[in-house]
């Protein structure tokens, strides 16, 4: 995927300005915070979960490279196949590779967010393989063209009213006259529509909330049982994972499970969650002939033993994106690349490289809500300000905001200098706003006040006059 | 001998050059509220915030250091503020960690160091508020006080006891009002939204007043309320509880 992220301030202006996208986020800002706030408050230890969620994944990071092999010689053991891709490129090339020996014409794919990081839609139609998705927000995405816009619900960006649009353009074949006015009226079209597609789909590529080492096995939730019919219908099921999402055994898994789903929609557990531990046997009475197990790395282990080793600990249920007041009002695409939103701000860095994501750090008011609410307490401001420092020892932003800074260290450093400039300034200040007590428009502030009134100082600084008192 | 704790104020750079009467009310405050003598030391300017977020490490620590300096020699350091007073309580032992002049010290001042209402409450446990104070009032929790320091029921234990004041919660009350430090002039339009909402949650309380203990949140939420023709005032938490709320109200003509 083509990164915009260097292209933030202009994403949001577009963003600001999208009637209908702003339409869309409402229910961001409402419906995923009540539902999370209900389910916590219905489950007395969640703290403690999230703290057990933490530990276990921090206990996972600090021996990644074991728990992966583990899961390799159970994934054979079963009868499957392990691929190990450093890069997206890799990726692309070993899931070419298995699609084509299968003859593939088509594949239908569950919800997986590796596979927007390697690009697999674009690299399987350009070699004359059909890509599919088969949730329903991915689906309508697809049609649309566009990336998923949250971790969890990818078309959050989209009304309802623009779904009937696409669907009437793209199932051009149904009839024009057609009632789509309900919700219920636009899913079952596309359930009619990806029914046909799901039993003549020849590899099913799915990701993986949870790989667990123990078994061999992957996990995956679904709300849709999409998931279900694209890794079980098809004669080749890939899973597609970073290599983060290990877990040692089933246990483990069933914790993260109990905050996955609360945290993201706010239900116990999602309607689907589903084992996957090999191909068909011959006592099965369904699954794919060919199980495979492509695990990516794509930046991920540099990240092992570095300031950011916290962010793999990501369970991916987007907690953070409905919670984040920036992304509330901009929405997913103006952070340019696959992840968006807080952990997104934090992620895309280190993955395609801060210089090209140097915006998204900035765009945060520190508020700390995101890690409020990250299931397994990610300290995402501080990682924030971590790539902020990066970007500021690389000089990556404009000679200006440097300057500033380094001008206010200056003064702030001098305390005598210092109290002679704010005695100055609380004084000017004062004497031209204090009969009204405010500036509508002041030079160099115009970022304030474009928005709002810079209320004007009382008029003496607090030192003048405590140092007068005493 | 005498018993009196030594506290140390940590005015604040915006309390500073733009509200003074608010650092007079924390003095007030703390004196009044146990066997306290209120200093403040000359040599504080800033808690180093600008530099901290905005990834100049170098100029952070350097006053990280200033302050230090200044304030471990007190029993007690308090921030009329949950953002400069989070700085130094929460990450100044984080920003001085790998100083070994200074990690042990940072720890030690961080353990000192209390936003105002805090200390009021959890260490003062003081319950004697006698102001006086007519009119309903709504509360906005800065970002830093809520998530940095779980800073909640303080200000409004203390508020509770003001006479004649009725309280009104400020519904949707956890997010962020946009100000967010040089946020706001970075990204001036999604700030602006933040605080779009934020006024609109205040204007529906029905309230006269919004008190916060943050002059940062403040400046930015009296500024707004102001472009918007509200007649809704902005103040300091510190001024209404010492009963110094007579001057005008943040953005307010004398």
């Amino acid at each position: 995927m083509q990164s915009t992220a260097h292209l933030f301030k202009d994403n949001v202006t577009r963003a600001l300005n999208d009637q209908h996208l702003q339409q869309a986020l409402g229910h961001v800002r409402t419906k995923f915070i009540d539902k999370r706030q209900q389910a916590m408050a219905a489950l007395p230890e969640f703290e403690a979960l999230r703290d057990a969620g933490r530990d276990l994944k921090n206990h996972v990071l600090s021996r990644l490279d074991e728990y992966l092999v583990e899961f390799e010689g159970n994934v054979k053991k079963n009868g499957g196949h392990v691929h190990w891709a450093a890069t997206p490129a890799e990726a692309r090339r070993i899931i070419l590779d298995i699609c084509r020996s299968a003859g593939a014409r088509t594949v239908t794919k569950g919800k997986t967010m590796v596979g927007e990081e390697i690009g697999i839609n674009d690299h399987l139609a350009a070699n004359g393989i059909e890509p599919i998705e088969t949730d329903l927000g991915e689906y309508i995405i697809q049609l649309r063209g566009e990336p998923p816009s949250h971790i969890i619900a990818p078309s959050v960006h989209v009304t309802k009213d623009q779904v009937e649009e696409t669907f009437r353009k793209v199932h051009s074949d149904l009839d024009p006259n057609r009632n789509l006015s309900e919700p219920s009226s636009l899913l079952h079209e596309a359930r009619v529509k990806l029914r046909g597609r799901f039993i003549a789909a020849d590899v099913g590529i799915t990701g993986a909330n949870f790989l667990i080492a123990d078994s061999g096995t992957t996990t995956i939730v679904t709300n849709e049982g999409n998931g279900d019919l694209t890794q079980t219908l098809p004669r080749i099921h890939i899973v597609l994972a970073g290599i983060e999402k290990i877990v040692p055994s089933i246990e483990d898994a069933g914790l993260l499970l109990r905050l996955l789903a609360r945290s993201a929609t706010g239900q116990e557990m999602s309607a689907y969650t589903t084992f996957s531990t090999g191909p068909r046997r011959p006592e099965d009475v369904d699954g794919p002939d060919a199980f495979h197990v492509v695990l990516v790395d794509n930046g991920r282990s540099k990240l092992l033993g570095t300031e950011f080793e916290e962010m793999l600990r990501c369970i991916r249920c987007g907690a953070c994106l409905n919670h984040c007041p920036i992304y509330q009002n901009v929405g997913g695409h103006a952070y340019g690349w696959v992840y968006a939103g807080p952990i997104g701000a934090i992620t895309t860095p280190a993955l395609i490289g801060i210089e090209h994501a140097a915006p998204l750090p900035e765009a945060s008011s520190l508020c700390g809500r995101c890690e409020s609410v990250c299931p397994v307490r990610i300290p995402i401001p501080k990682m924030l300000r971590a790539w902020r420092e990066e970007a500021f020892e690389r000089r990556l932003h404009g000679t200006r905001a440097r300057w500033a800074l380094k001008l206010w260290a200056a003064l702030a450093t001098r305390p005598v200098l210092y109290r002679l400039a704010t005695r100055i300034g609380a004084g000017v200040l004062g004497a031209f706003g204090g009969k009204r007590g405010r500036f509508t428009k002041l030079p160099f502030t115009e970022a304030w006040t474009e928005h709002r009134d810079l209320p004007a100082p009382q008029g003496r600084t607090f030192m003048a006059m405590y140092r007068g008192k005493r | 001998m005498s018993e009196r704790k030594r506290v140390g104020l940590f005015v604040t750079c915006l309390v500073d050059l733009y509200r003074p009467t608010v650092g007079f009310a924390a003095i007030a405050l703390i004196e009044r509220s146990g066997p306290y003598t209120v200093d403040v030391p000359e040599a504080q300017t800033c808690c180093g915030q600008p530099g901290y977020n905005s990834g100049d490490k170098e100029s952070a620590l350097a006053i990280a250091r200033q302050v230090v300096t200044a304030f471990e020699g007190f029993d007690y350091v308090v921030a009329p503020s949950g953002s400069c007073g989070g700085m130094i309580k929460t990450h100044y032992p984080e920003l001085l960690a790998g100083d070994p002049a200074f990690a042990a010290r940072a720890r030690t001042l961080a353990g000192k160091t209390y936003e105002l209402t805090q200390f009021l409450r959890d260490v003062a446990r003081w319950d004697g508020v006698t102001a006086a104070f007519a009119k309903s009032v709504t509360y906005h929790d800065s970002c830093s006080s809520l998530r940095e320091l779980q800073v909640k029921r303080q200000p409004r234990e203390l508020l509770a006891k003001v006479g004649g004041l009725s309280f009104k919660e400020l519904p949707n009350g956890e997010p962020c009002c946009g100000f967010g430090g040089t946020f706001c002039v970075k990204f001036p339009d999604i700030s602006n939204r933040m605080v779009e909402d934020k006024v609109a949650n205040i204007a529906a309380t029905g309230a006269d007043v919004v008190l916060a203990a943050d002059m940062g949140c403040l400046l930015n939420i009296a500024g707004k309320l102001k472009r918007a023709g509200s007649k809704v005032e902005a103040r300091h938490v510190a001024e209404v509880l010492a009963g110094m709320a007579d001057d005008a109200a943040i953005g307010e003509g004398q």
